[in-house]
C-alpha cells in the first residue's frame, strides 16, 4: 500500500462527540473520566529486523498506536529505560543498542498523523539495515509480537465547575484519567488538543488563551503519566495563583 | 457486615470497583456462564472459585458448570495439555471419539443453559466442542485459553483448532502464548486474589511462628524461592547464587520450597540433586510442603528479604506475583512471563545467571533502603495489574465489547 493510499486509511482522527471528551454538551462543566485500555494480539510478530520492517509497512495504524503511547499506561514507573516497544526490543530482543537508541528517541507527538509515525520508524530501520552487513534476529522467545488494543472508558462521577477548580483537582486524578484527557483526547481531537484546552477554549473563549498556550507547550510523550500529571498541575497551580 | 465488594475495594482500590460496577450495568440481565473441568484443584478452579461469587456480588447473573468424563476421557485431556504446551504425543482415535461423545452428552444436559446465555466462558480444550453442539445459541461465545499454546504439537493443535475457530473471541494469558485464530484475542494476564489464603495480610506474630517452626533465624537476611522441584526453575542455580551471595553476607539464610515430589519421578531425582547440592547446609532450608500449605507460604514470603524465581523456562510465574504482592523485590530469571512482572530497577531484577541473581541479591542486601522501596513499588505494581478484580475487568470489557459490537473505543454508561 502507498504512502498516500494509507494516508486516505488513516484512522488517526476519530470524530468527537458530546460526552466523550468530558466536555458536556450545553454545559460548562467538564466531566472527569477514567479509562484502561485491553490489549489484543494481532497474531503478527517478528524475529529479525527485516521481518520488522515487512510487518510495520503494512501493520494497522492502531498497534502502532499501542507500541508507542500505550506503553504510557503499562509501566507505573516515572523513568522508564525505553520510550516505546519497538526500542525496548531493539535493546532486549535484537541486542542492537544503536538501533535502540535512534528508535528511542522517536517522539509520536511530533506526528500528526500515525501514518507519518510509520513513515518515520521505517526510515530509520531501513537506513539501519542498509548499513548492516548481517540482519540482526531475536531469540525464539523474545519476538515482537504486534498488540492492538480497545480503549474502555468509565465515568468517575467527578465534575469541575470552573478552570481554576482544576488546580485541586488535577494532583487526584488518576493515571487513567490522564491518559484519557491528555493523551486520547489528542487523538480525538482534529487539531491534536488535549479535553482540558478543549473545554477551557470552548467554554470559556478568549479567559484562559495564555493557559492554553502553556499546555500546548507541554511534550506529552517523554517522562511518563505521573510526571505528565504533575506538570499539568502545577501549570495550573501557577496561573490561578498568578492571576489572583 | 462488610460485603465482599467492600473486602475487594479495601485492597484492590476503590477505582477498579467502580470500574466493575459500570461495566455490570453494560451486563445488567444478561446471563453468563462459566464452564471448565474441576470445581477444585489448580489454578482455574481456585480463581472461578472467587471471581463467580465476586460476579455475583456485582449483580451480574453468573453460573458455573463442569464438564466430566470417564478415565478415557481425562486420559485424552490431559493428553491435549501436553501436546499443546509441545510434547509431540499422538491421542489415539478412540479417546477422541470419548472426547466428543463426553461433550456431545454433557451439552445436552446444558442445552437450555448454555442456548439461552448471553456471554458463554470456556475454559481451556476440555468443553471446547460444546460450542459444536450449540448451533441455536444465543449468545457471544469466549474461549479461555490458559495454556502456554506458543509451540503446541501441531497435529494436536490442528484438531483442537477446528473446535475453537468458531468462538466470537479467545483469551490467552500473554500473546506469546497465542496461535492465530480468526476472531478478536484478548490478552488478560492471569492473577492473584488477595484475600485467599496465601495472599491476606498476616500478623507479624503469625510470621514469626512459621518463621521459629522452620527454624529461620528472623535476625538474619532471608532469600526465598518457591516452586516445584523442577530443573526448569532451576534450584541449583538458586543455591549457586545464594553460595556466591553468601561470601559477603555470612548471615544470609535460603529457602526453597516445594511439593508435589513424591508421585513425579522427575521431581524427586531433582530433589535429590538439590538436597545434595545443599550438602547439609544449616544455612539452606529444603521444605517439602503439603499443597494445602498456602498459608505456610505466604508466611514464608513475608518473612523474606528478597523473593527470587530464577527460572531458565516459565509460564506466567504467578508465585513472583505473589512475591512482589507482599512487598518484596524479585531476582527472576530473564523468561516468559517473569519479564512482564520483574522490571529492572523498579520492582527486582531480571537475571540470567546464577552469578546475575548472586550480584543482584548481594545489590539488594547492601541497600535496604532501595529494598524497601522496591517492595513498595512492586506491591503498586501488582496492584494496578495482577489482581483478580483487574483480570475480571479484562473479561468484562471482553464481554461489553462483544455483546454491544463495539470496536476500537467502549463507553461503559
Amino acid at each position: 500500500m502507498s504512502t498516500a493510499e494509507r494516508t486516505k486509511n488513516n484512522h488517526h482522527f476519530i470524530e468527537p462527540s458530546g460526552g466523550l471528551s468530558g466536555i458536556i454538551d450545553g454545559d460548562l462543566r467538564f466531566r472527569i473520566k477514567d479509562c484502561d485500555l485491553a490489549a489484543l494480539a494481532t497474531g503478527r510478530k517478528a524475529q529479525n529486523l527485516r521481518e520488522m520492517r515487512e510487518i510495520l509497512s503494512n501493520i494497522r495504524v492502531d498497534s502502532l498506536y499501542f507500541h508507542f503511547w500505550g506503553s504510557l499506561l503499562k509501566a507505573t514507573f516515572d523513568d522508564p529505560e525505553h520510550h516505546n516497544d519497538f526500542a525496548a526490543w531493539a535493546w532486549y530482543g535484537l541486542h542492537d543498542a544503536v538501533l535502540a537508541e535512534k528508535l528511542g528517541i522517536i517522539d509520536p507527538a511530533d506526528y500528526d498523523h500515525l501514518e507519518d509515525l510509520r513513515e518515520a520508524l521505517l526510515e530509520i530501520i531501513e537506513a539501519h539495515l542498509d548499513d548492516l552487513e548481517t540482519v540482526p534476529s531475536a531469540k525464539i522467545d523474545n519476538q515482537f509480537h504486534f498488540i492492538r488494543s480497545q480503549i474502555v472508558v468509565f465515568d468517575t462521577g467527578r465534575i469541575v465547575e470552573k478552570p481554576e477548580d482544576l488546580a485541586d483537582v488535577l494532583p487526584t486524578l488518576s493515571l487513567g484519567s490522564i491518559f484519557f484527557h491528555v493523551i486520547d483526547a489528542r487523538r480525538r481531537s482534529r487539531e491534536g488538543r488535549d479535553d482540558f484546552q478543549a473545554w477551557l477554549e470552548g467554554s470559556f473563549p478568549g479567559q484562559c488563551d495564555d493557559l492554553c498556550r502553556e499546555i500546548g507547550r507541554i511534550d506529552p510523550f517523554f517522562g511518563g503519566l505521573a510526571r505528565l500529571r504533575t506538570e499539568y498541575a502545577a501549570l495550573f497551580e501557577n496561573h490561578f495563583r498568578r492571576q489572583s | 457486615m462488610t460485603s465482599i465488594l467492600d473486602e475487594y475495594a479495601a485492597v484492590a482500590g476503590e477505582d477498579v470497583i467502580h470500574h466493575l460496577q459500570q461495566l455490570t450495568e453494560n451486563l445488567r440481565g444478561r446471563r453468563v456462564v462459566h464452564v471448565n473441568s474441576t470445581r477444585e484443584g489448580g489454578g482455574v478452579a481456585e480463581i472461578l472459585n472467587k471471581m463467580v461469587p465476586l460476579m455475583e456480588a456485582l449483580g451480574i447473573e453468573t453460573h458455573w458448570e463442569i464438564i466430566t468424563g470417564d478415565e478415557e476421557f481425562y486420559q485424552c485431556t490431559k493428553s491435549f495439555h501436553n501436546a499443546l504446551q509441545g510434547n509431540p504425543i499422538d491421542i489415539p482415535g478412540h479417546l477422541l471419539d470419548t472426547f466428543e461423545e463426553t461433550n456431545r452428552v454433557r451439552a445436552e444436559e446444558l442445552r437450555p443453559l448454555l442456548e439461552d446465555a448471553d456471554i458463554v466462558l470456556i475454559h481451556d480444550p476440555q468443553p471446547a466442542p460444546l460450542l459444536k453442539y450449540m448451533p441455536n445459541r444465543k449468545g457471544k461465545w469466549i474461549w479461555r485459553c490458559h495454556i502456554d499454546l506458543s509451540h503446541p504439537y501441531r497435529p494436536v493443535w490442528k484438531y483442537l483448532r477446528a473446535f475453537v475457530e468458531g468462538y466470537d473471541a479467545s483469551i490467552f494469558s500473554l500473546s506469546d502464548f497465542a496461535q492465530t485464530l480468526h476472531h478478536p484475542l484478548y490478552l488478560i494476564p492471569p492473577s492473584i486474589d488477595p484475600l485467599s489464603e496465601k495472599n491476606v495480610d498476616l500478623s507479624v506474630d503469625e510470621v514469626q511462628r512459621v518463621s521459629e517452626e522452620f527454624g529461620l533465624d528472623t535476625a538474619r537476611p532471608l532469600v526465598t524461592q518457591i516452586s516445584r522441584f523442577d530443573r526448569f526453575k532451576d534450584p541449583i542455580g538458586v543455591i549457586t547464587a545464594f553460595h556466591l551471595a553468601r561470601r559477603f553476607k555470612p548471615g544470609l539464610q535460603l529457602v526453597l520450597a516445594g511439593g508435589g515430589a513424591s508421585d513425579d519421578p522427575e521431581g524427586a531425582a531433582v530433589l535429590e540433586e538439590v538436597k545434595a547440592a545443599a550438602e547439609n547446609d544449616s544455612n539452606i532450608h529444603v521444605l517439602m510442603l503439603p499443597a494445602d500449605a498456602h498459608r505456610i507460604i505466604n508466611a514464608l514470603q513475608r518473612a523474606s528479604d528478597v523473593v527470587i524465581q530464577k527460572s531458565v523456562k516459565e509460564g506466567f510465574g504467578l508465585t513472583v506475583t505473589e512475591g512482589l504482592w507482599k512487598g518484596k523485590p524479585v531476582i527472576g530469571g530473564n523468561t516468559g512471563g517473569i519479564r512482564l512482572q520483574v522490571v529492572n530497577h523498579h520492582t527486582g531484577f531480571l537475571v540470567n545467571s546464577p552469578e546475575g541473581a548472586a550480584l543482584r541479591l548481594r545489590y539488594l542486601l547492601e541497600n535496604p533502603d532501595k529494598m524497601t522501596h522496591m517492595g513498595r513499588k512492586a506491591r503498586d505494581f501488582v496492584r494496578e495489574n495482577f489482581l483478580l478484580t483487574r483480570q475480571l475487568r479484562g473479561y468484562m470489557t471482553a464481554m461489553v465489547a462483544l455483546i454491544h459490537g463495539w470496536g476500537e473505543r467502549i463507553v461503559t454508561t
